[in-house]
């Protein structure tokens, strides 16, 4: 039968590795919609090579397994003399996934400005980065914005196999939990449900700064 | 000790293969036939029925695929349940599968317009003529590229079961490693070999996106 008591004891282990977790989430935010954003402007307004280097590193990422992707950041750059801790592995491996996925999202939206807004800023007398921060980086980032939380929640739920590197995240909190009192069924139902648990506050979060940010929407 | 060439590394590789493309159709034959069926389910008007396949999807879809092996495997087989590395890999690979194609061709029929069912259903067509004849030909055309597209996403997940031990091309990449201690060499061709089995398909996904929009 089933003995969820048995996990009382462990909370403070699910709740570092929760922390973990959201912590790297959070980061990985930033920094992969950054990265996304920045290769996104060169896909579109940069010149042939620069475009060239941002599809091959879109479709490379898009199209291996993340779990690869970390092995080689992990394992495979030491030798060529970049050493790594796992924390920091698991970063620049979720970083690089989320902007790959991030470049081809804020590309859709930038793709989606009529070009005749572009010209009218031009006519305006509106600089390049003036057109490009109020034309069409601030509307397209309203369109893409539920599609760009999707894939940040995405991210966050691949990050389960970063426990492979013995990062000590949720997973790895279920795994060592599970090893002490072999309640595998158990630890790894309570750790599902934490992270289905994280996954909507996430949701909600996101959908709670979406309000704020396109707040003018509803004034209008 | 044994040395491995980069013949021999590259030749268990590719013998790995083989295990990566069978656990990927297996998976995707399973999780079209169950999503076939929660999308029928979805389609009667029974609120229950349609809260349940709410639930699943939300349940398959908000939690980490490796979370849903490690309880198929371990989970299940604590439980009294024996169950093998092949069969509890397809079995949640499968589960992962249909919640995401659930709610892909959700997406597709909630394109057609609404007053396709009421037209239909003013010209006297049954619920299952309407489906049929009106909204599967069109919801099929609309589904055809965003589900090929997905079938990347199913390969590269067929990479978790490396961790419950299912020797496919991760697993042997991760013992070749161990073997010869040249992870960037493995590694590279590993995601080389994955990238060769997925951008061909997201290639035909993106022709077929195009050729459907062109078309409509």
């Amino acid at each position: 039968m089933l003995h969820f008591s048995d996990l009382l004891q462990y909370t403070d282990v699910f709740f570092s590795g929760l922390l973990t977790t959201v912590e790297l989430t959070l980061l990985t935010t930033v920094l992969g919609i950054a990265l996304g954003s920045s290769c996104a402007a060169i896909r579109q307004y940069g010149n042939t090579v620069s475009q060239r280097m941002v599809a091959v590193y879109v479709e490379l990422i898009r199209n291996t397994p993340f779990i690869v992707q970390l092995f080689f950041i992990f394992f495979g750059l030491p030798s060529l003399g970049l050493k790594l801790s796992p924390w920091q592995a698991s970063m620049i491996a979720l970083t690089i996934n989320l902007g790959a996925y991030s470049t081809e999202i804020i590309r859709a939206g930038l793709n989606s400005t009529p070009r005749g807004q572009i010209e009218a800023a031009k006519v305006l007398g509106m600089t390049f980065r003036q057109t490009l921060t109020r034309i069409i980086f601030t509307p397209a980032f309203e369109k893409i914005y539920p599609a760009l939380t999707s894939q940040c929640i995405i991210v966050m739920l691949g990050s389960a196999v970063i426990s492979q590197i013995s990062v000590e995240d949720l997973t790895y909190a279920a795994n060592l939990v599970q090893s002490r009192n072999f309640r595998a069924f158990e630890s790894y139902l309570v750790t599902a449900f934490l992270y289905l648990g994280l996954a909507i506050a996430l949701r909600f979060v996101f959908n709670q700064i979406g309000k704020r940010l396109f707040a003018y929407r509803e004034a209008r | 000790m044994i040395q491995f060439s980069n013949y021999d590394i590259i030749s268990n590789l590719l013998y790995a293969t083989q295990w990566t493309i069978l656990l990927s159709i297996a998976a995707f034959i399973g999780g079209t036939s169950v999503a076939l069926l929660l999308t029928a389910a979805r389609l009667t008007r029974n609120t229950v029925v349609q809260k349940c396949v709410r639930l699943y999807v939300e349940l398959f879809q908000g939690t980490p695929l490796l979370m849903q092996m490690f309880l198929c495997f371990f989970g299940l087989s604590m439980l009294g349940y024996e169950i093998s590395a092949w069969s509890a890999a397809i079995l949640s690979l499968t589960l992962f599968t249909s919640a995401f194609l659930v709610e892909i061709w959700r997406g597709c029929i909630d394109t057609l317009p609404k007053g396709q069912w009421e037209a239909s259903r003013c010209l006297g067509l049954s619920f299952l003529h309407t489906l049929r004849h009106i909204i599967l030909p069109q919801a099929i055309r609309v589904a055809v590229a965003p589900t090929v597209g997905f079938s990347v996403q199913v390969i590269k997940g067929t990479a978790l079961a490396s961790i419950i031990g299912f020797v496919e091309l991760t697993k042997v990449g991760t013992m070749l490693n161990n073997a010869t201690f040249e992870p960037f060499k493995v590694f590279a061709l590993v995601a080389l070999i994955y990238f060769m089995l997925c951008y061909p398909l997201s290639l035909y996904s993106k022709y077929l996106e195009k050729k459907f929009h062109v078309s409509r």
